[in-house]
């Protein structure tokens, strides 16, 4: 029974810390070992492209990670987080996972939360002075490498970019963004609010090169530049590129059955589909939301580790004692926040399935006064973004999408 | 049950009065109202607002 078998949790960030606590919550009493590969027990990663890029007394990785742990419920005191290594290879059958010192570990359930990784560019050129921004010591090396009103070129108009470029524009650096898709979060929330947004950004100090793409580096050890495919080259001191991530999931590889196309398949209670008791938590799981439409999606928001936790641990929890699983189905309403410069957004839903926006309070031309959008599909909402909205109403706006959870 | 928030971090987010609306409110100028000790049976929805808070200000003791 529960209390014998023993749970790997592959992942040390919040999806893990979540899993194994919810994994307790929902009555299992057998050791529970979170394996991640970084060297810190599991902290916050947002504040890292905001408050803590800008933090002046917290420089360094204690002083970052003393104000970015999580609290641990006590209900984990026991749980053992075996960190500063990379799990390499996993044999569900055998019910094995391989850590990079070649050392073994055997489980009886597991949960994947091996989370995401920055993507890099592949571009010609040096290397050096090129940074991604996920981890503590991303950030550390970010900082150290900004001196006064560095050149900064960020690549990359999404979320991360754009944060990141406020923040450092807000530092006193000069920051260009370049994006070679359309203005900033265009994809996720339609090209008039990104135009607005744009706008606004550009009034605060920020220069966006909009369509042309990145062809190489310039500079001979380290970058000076970066050199665009229209034949332009953006003198920098820094580039951070901020052009979306890639699924830890390699380590899972080889084991047939599994769908490992787009992080990794799970059935609608997050069981990983072509595996017994194995689910999987976090923006690696692809798994059907019956809210909008039943197409397995992996979603990338700071609320889903929560969420999908919660669901994953009751799972895994009745399949290794063998009980039912839950019949309610799982439906979580994504939500998100950003904030950049004097703007604070906030969304419900899953605004990027939208094929109209409409603008239903404010003007775009003054986004600080508060705008909030509406976005339809098929004339159907699926989402809400609200700028500078009072946060009293954001109730109302979740609750728009509760009338949607199915409940069989 | 005691809940304190750390007032100092708190951004207004207000994740946690979807969460727990009995224990958390946001009131009309903006600003986050709580009940510093609130009824055990509300324990599972203050956990799952300390979850949620995007800033981790919300500490339950006891």
């Amino acid at each position: 029974m529960s209390a014998s078998q023993n749970v790997a949790v592959v992942g040390g960030s919040l999806a893990g810390l979540r899993a194994a606590e919810q994994l307790r919550a929902a009555g299992h009493s057998g050791p529970i070992t979170v394996y991640g590969n970084e060297p810190h027990l599991p902290y916050n990663r947002p504040p890292l492209s905001k408050e803590v890029l800008a933090d002046p007394d917290r420089r360094t990785a204690e002083a970052m990670f003393d104000r970015l742990v999580f609290r641990r419920r006590s209900s984990v005191d026991d749980v053992v987080f075996h960190l500063g290594q990379a799990v390499v290879a996993c044999d569900l059958a055998a019910g094995t996972l391989t850590l990079a010192d070649g050392g073994t570990a055997s489980f009886d359930g597991l949960v994947v939360a091996s989370g995401l990784r920055p993507r890099r560019l592949r571009v010609d050129g040096p290397k050096r002075g090129a940074h991604v921004l996920r981890s503590i010591e991303d950030c550390v090396a970010l900082r150290r490498s900004l001196s006064d009103e560095s050149r900064v070129v960020v690549i990359g108009a999404g979320f991360i970019g754009c944060e990141t470029a406020a923040t450092l524009t807000s530092l006193g650096h000069h920051v260009v963004v370049i994006e070679p898709t359309g203005p900033p979060m265009n994809r996720v929330i339609g090209s008039a609010l990104a135009g607005a947004i744009q706008q606004h950004h550009e009034a605060h100090g920020i220069h966006f090169v909009i369509g042309p793409g990145v062809r190489g580096y310039t500079g001979s050890e380290r970058v000076d530049g970066v050199l665009l495919d229209d034949g332009a080259t953006i003198g920098a001191d820094v580039v951070v590129e901020a052009v979306g991530s890639v699924c830890n999931t390699e380590w899972l590889a080889g084991n047939t059955g599994l769908d490992l196309s787009d992080g990794v398949l799970t059935d609608n209670d997050l069981a990983v589909v072509g595996a017994e008791r194995v689910v999987a938590v976090g923006d690696v799981a692809r798994f059907p939301n019956p809210l909008f439409d039943g197409v397995p999606r992996r979603v990338e928001h700071w609320s889903m580790p929560t969420d999908t936790a919660k669901r994953a641990a009751r799972t895994l929890a009745c399949q290794l004692t063998g009980q039912a699983p839950e019949p309610a189905p799982f439906a979580p309403i994504p939500s998100f926040w950003s904030d950049q410069f004097d703007l604070r957004l906030q969304s419900f839903g899953s605004p990027a399935l939208a094929d109209e926006v409409t603008v239903e309070e404010g003007d775009l031309s003054d986004l600080t006064a508060g705008v909030l959008t509406k976005h339809t599909r098929g004339g159907e909402l699926v989402g809400s973004i609200a700028l500078n909205l009072a946060p009293a109403r954001q109730r109302t706006l979740r609750d728009a999408f509760v009338s949607l959870v199915p409940t069989s | 049950m005691r809940v304190n928030v750390d007032l100092a971090l708190c951004e207004d987010h207000g994740q946690c009065a979807i969460a727990a609306p009995a224990v958390f409110r946001i009131n009309d100028v903006g600003k986050l109202e709580y009940d510093a000790a609130p009824a055990d049976s509300e324990l599972a929805n203050v956990e799952e607002a300390a979850d949620v808070c995007p800033v981790q200000a919300i500490l339950i003791e006891g």
